[in-house]
């Protein structure tokens, strides 16, 4: 498959992400936007890609692309997925979004052998620093609108997506936390601090 | 006498040119208060047979079409249209499929009534399917009334029309017949197949029977299945036909009469069905014609009861009642899932053929749901698809009107189809 649009830069996360994906591999972006990482994907690792977009404009500019995009909503539309559909199942900066991250979560895990997740991370020094001396809900560059306009209404920390990951019963194949100037750190056994530090966490998951 | 003036239809009808891009609140200019006995007295065949006959390429099939009621046709004729050039390598066709009571004039000009064809928004040079880049054929579908044979034509065991006597037809029947019909002209693969409503039935079906034949396939606002709702609509329509005295059995070419009413009356409850209650309201309301009052009787007081019996007396002047049978069951037929062991998705095993379905929010006699079924079964053969939903207040009929969203989906689809086929530079 061709892709005209090559991608722009990407931004640091979804370089990441796409390290992560495997050449030649049949790909799911959970809410692609624009289809940035997929025309990414297609173009340098060889991917059979697929998108779930909720926004026309989303789709339409994936889809003059030249990427095969549905309009759709991860929490509705994952369920009619086959298992097994997908090498890997990517949901990036979304699953907060969601209303029941936990079922989106465990059909990911369903439909795709491996899954990758970058969140906010909610437990960051900043975040918890304003909620503590301002006691107001925080407002970040990584969570820029106020309470009642954020479509985040699940926000977590590294470590609650840990635990969440645990409790499905998925492995942590690699826990990544993404820090302030954009640099990524390998959580490993030093969560306490990455969840301190880490602006935002990538985790590359897979079914157990 | 009609109306002063040509018609700023404020919807278009299904297979009329769509509405012009007037100003939405424009009211319908028809001095409309009249009974449909009225219309249907002076309505005339729009297009007479012999016009139908003069106009147009045709193209007989070389040998009998089998039927999946088990009748073969032993003779077919197909009308059509064709848009723009063919390039050598025979790779840039694209078959548009039409709905119920459309044609094969789907661009440029329709020659027998001057208007534009009914998709001259979507198909033409420079247009998002571009007439100055790709191939596009357009043809009557059997059952039709546009100049394929359908049950107005000739019977050559009885030199009669067929009328009743045509066989029942179904949507895989267009279908083979307009593959068998491409096969005589000459052309294996297509670029693109492509339609709305029940030609977005045909492109579907185009995909299951021959896959290997489509590189890409545009289904907008259709459904792989007649819904009982679908179904009970069309029963409506035809039991109007035949309700009406001038039907006689069928017969009534023989006879020499018309089932005028029944047939406006089929297609005026058709017609609500391809609006939608929003647009409807907006462009309607309780609005009066010509009256500052209620007129405590049966005329049409209402601007939507006026605009009801236009669009079902000009439809009388176009279309074959017959036809109208014939087609509406083909429609209700359709079953792609029952037809494939009761799974849509194995209509589709391993199917290469990229999709771009396209539904609109307001559409309630082919619904997104519809869509969504078939997107679930492509996804579920990890076909490549693509779908939008598109926002628009104005039903069913959105896919023949000015749908910017849809136009730039279509054109990029397409786009990027062409380059991976090699039809543009990449």
């Amino acid at each position: 498959m061709t892709v005209i649009a090559q991608a722009p830069a990407l931004r640091a996360d979804l370089r990441l992400v796409a390290r992560m994906v495997t050449d030649g591999a049949r790909v799911l972006d959970v809410g692609c936007g624009d289809g940035d990482l997929l025309a990414y994907l297609v173009a340098t690792n060889n991917v059979d890609g697929r998108g779930i977009e909720l926004s026309q404009t989303g789709v339409n500019a994936c889809v003059r692309r030249g990427l095969a995009v549905i309009q759709g909503d991860a929490d509705l539309d994952l369920g009619d997925y086959p298992s097994d559909a997908f090498d890997f199942v990517i949901l990036s900066q979304t699953i907060q979004a969601t209303r029941a991250p936990e079922q989106v979560l465990s059909n990911m895990l369903r439909i795709g052998r491996r899954v990758i997740v970058s969140i906010p991370n909610f437990g960051h020094w900043q975040v918890r620093l304003k909620l503590l001396v301002h006691g107001r809900m925080p407002m970040t560059r990584a969570l820029a609108d106020p309470w009642y306009t954020t479509p985040n209404i699940h926000l977590c920390t590294i470590r609650d997506f840990l635990d969440l990951a645990q409790t499905l019963g998925a492995s942590m194949e690699r826990a990544i936390a993404v820090d302030r100037r954009g640099h990524p750190h390998d959580v490993g056994d030093r969560a306490l601090f990455a969840n301190l530090f880490g602006v935002e966490g990538v985790f590359l998951l897979s079914r157990n | 006498m009609r109306g002063p003036g040509s018609p700023a239809a404020p919807f278009s009808r299904m297979n009329g040119p769509p509405a012009p891009a007037g100003p939405e609140n424009a009211l319908y200019p028809l001095a409309m208060n009249r009974s449909l006995d009225d219309f249907v007295a002076e309505a005339g065949l729009g297009a007479s047979p012999e016009k139908i006959a003069a106009a147009g390429k045709r193209l007989t099939l070389p040998g009998p079409l089998a039927l999946d009621c088990g009748v073969s046709l032993p003779e077919v004729t197909i009308a059509y249209e064709t848009y723009g050039t063919l390039n050598a390598e025979r790779s840039n066709a694209i078959l548009v499929c039409h709905a119920l009571t459309s044609d094969q004039y789907c661009a440029g000009t329709n020659p027998l009534n001057g208007k534009p064809g009914w998709w001259h928004l979507l198909i033409g040079p420079g247009r998002p399917v571009d007439t100055d880049q790709y191939f596009v054929i357009c043809a009557n579908v059997i059952g039709g009334c546009m100049g394929t044979t359908g049950p107005v034509s000739i019977d050559p065991a009885t030199g009669a029309p067929y009328g009743l006597s045509f066989p029942v037809i179904t949507i895989a029947d267009m279908v083979r017949a307009q593959a068998a019909f491409l096969d005589a002209l000459g052309i294996g693969d297509l670029f693109c197949v492509l339609g709305g409503s029940m030609g977005g039935m045909q492109v579907l079906q185009w995909a299951a029977a021959y896959p290997e034949r489509v590189f890409a396939a545009i289904p907008i606002a259709a459904a792989a299945r007649h819904s009982a709702q679908n179904i009970a609509f069309h029963e409506v329509g035809r039991q109007a036909i035949r309700a009406d005295l001038d039907w006689r059995g069928g017969d009534y070419l023989k006879h020499g009469t018309t089932p005028k009413k029944g047939l406006a009356v089929a297609r005026m409850a058709a017609h609500i069905t391809y609006l939608s209650e929003a647009a409807l309201h907006r462009k309607f309301g309780r609005k009066l014609q010509d009256r500052e009052t209620v007129a405590y009787g049966f005329d049409a007081d209402f601007q939507i009861e006026s605009y009801l019996r236009h669009q079902g007396i000009t439809f009388v002047d176009r279309f074959d009642a017959n036809s109208y049978l014939y087609i509406t069951r083909a429609m209700d037929y359709f079953d792609l899932a029952a037809d494939h062991g009761g799974s849509l998705a194995k209509a589709f095993p391993g199917i290469k053929t990229r999709f771009c379905v396209v539904s609109f929010t307001s559409d309630w006699l082919y619904p997104t749901s519809e869509s969504r079924t078939v997107v679930h079964a492509l996804n579920a053969v990890a076909a490549k698809v693509s779908f939008l939903e598109i926002v628009t207040d104005r039903g069913h009929d959105a896919f023949l009107l000015d749908e910017p969203e849809m136009f730039a989906t279509l054109s990029g689809f397409l786009g990027s189809a062409a380059r991976e086929r090699g039809l543009a530079p990449k």
